[in-house]
């Protein structure tokens, strides 16, 4: 990892299914667990609403990352919300690919409410992932600075 | 519905270099109804665009429209007005669309973003088969409601053929044999006899080696301007 891709703040944006990751993100708030700022969250339904396009746009306005974080495999509350959610993900890593991004951009996760801790782990492991990847290249205007955060790991 | 299939990435990026303003032009009919070509479909590509091109360097401002159907003149007359702004056209059409938007703006480059597949319909969520080849002589009376000139491989006129393996062709071991299904759907209709009639060799005249086809309506026909084309 180059000093550059460190030393910037990277955006993350976290689809959340509400019955269970945003749910495991509040525990873990509750909890007490410290997790990246830099995952903002959108709270969905279901992941089954996170569609191609709101992935895609989140690329193409700048975030260097989207965690899509839904129900455990037979868990969703829709019945398979989070499964059509998962080969949409698997559908935009291969566009991103196409389009030059690197599609370990995007990643898919499943989680049940009680999993606050597991949320966190999961958070920071995609900051990070994003960190090494460095910021989107279609990120408009430069890096912003990177400020220090509770969360931050040695 | 005509069933049709985006074109790689890569492909449409090479067509559209040295572009820079493009409209891309969805269609509101069977192209929205097989995911290739609907409003959203227009926005994944155009947003795949603009990124791809942006990461080159090479920014392409790619607008975004859809009509109910590309494939009549009346749809397109919105598009008109601000078709100046436009160095191209990219049509998420079929094929026809493309013509029609070519034939409509012939002052503008129009380019194909799909491919058209065939005409055809769902047989599961996310998979479309062939049905029809408008073969221009239906024989579906004969053949219990399935089509052996779009689902016969060999399009055999009486099958099946010695390929046939527990109900599938010996092209595609995932694709039925057409003339198993005739032969139980006709046989569950009581029918079953009428296929020990020979079908005579079929006249293909109606089907598509002539060039293209046409269908006339006289009783629908604009009075003066069927006369004037007619000379």
């Amino acid at each position: 990892m180059t000093a550059e891709q460190h030393d910037f703040e990277p955006r993350v944006i976290a689809f959340c299914c509400q019955h269970c990751a945003y749910a495991a993100a509040d525990l873990a708030g509750s909890s007490r667990l410290a997790y990246p700022t830099s995952l903002k969250i959108v709270e969905l339904p279901c992941t089954g609403r996170a569609d191609v396009l709101n992935i895609l746009h989140s690329f193409e306005d700048g975030a260097d990352g989207v965690l899509v974080a839904g129900c455990l495999s037979g868990k969703c509350h829709y019945q398979s919300g989070n499964l059509y959610a998962k080969q949409r993900v698997a559908y935009v890593q291969r566009l991103l690919a196409d389009i030059g991004l690197e599609a370990e951009r995007v990643r898919m996760v499943n989680i049940s409410a009680a999993m606050g801790a597991q949320f966190a782990e999961l958070a920071t492991e995609m900051v990070e992932t994003v960190k090494a990847l460095g910021a989107n290249p279609l990120r408009p205007g430069p890096p912003e600075p990177r400020e220090h955060q509770a969360g931050d790991r040695p | 519905m005509i069933v049709a299939e985006q074109k790689p990435l890569s492909s449409l990026k090479a067509m559209l270099e040295g572009h820079r303003k493009v409209l891309a032009v969805g269609c509101g009919t069977c192209v929205t109804v097989c995911f290739a070509g609907g409003t959203k479909e227009v926005g994944i590509l155009a947003a795949s665009l603009r990124m791809t091109r942006g990461l080159d360097g090479e920014p392409l401002e790619v607008d975004e429209t859809t009509v109910q159907r590309q494939c009549e003149d009346e749809y397109l007359e919105p598009l008109a007005d601000n078709l100046g702004d436009y160095d191209v056209i990219l049509s998420l059409g079929c094929g026809i669309g493309v013509q029609t938007l070519a034939q409509r703006f012939p002052d503008t480059r129009v380019l194909p973003a799909l491919d058209t597949k065939f005409m055809g319909r769902p047989t599961e969520q996310g998979v479309w088969e062939e049905h029809c080849q408008a073969c221009g002589n239906c024989i579906l009376d004969l053949t219990g409601g399935i089509c052996p000139v779009s689902r016969c491989a060999k399009q055999l006129m009486n099958g099946p053929c010695g390929g046939s393996q527990d109900g599938r062709c010996e092209v595609d071991p995932d694709t039925s044999c057409a003339w198993q299904l005739i032969w139980e759907r006709m046989d569950r209709l009581g029918l079953a006899d009428r296929l020990m009639d020979i079908q005579p060799p079929r006249d293909w005249s109606s089907s598509r080696d002539g060039g293209p086809r046409r269908v006339v309506r006289e009783d629908l026909r604009t009075p003066g301007v069927a006369d004037e084309a007619d000379g």
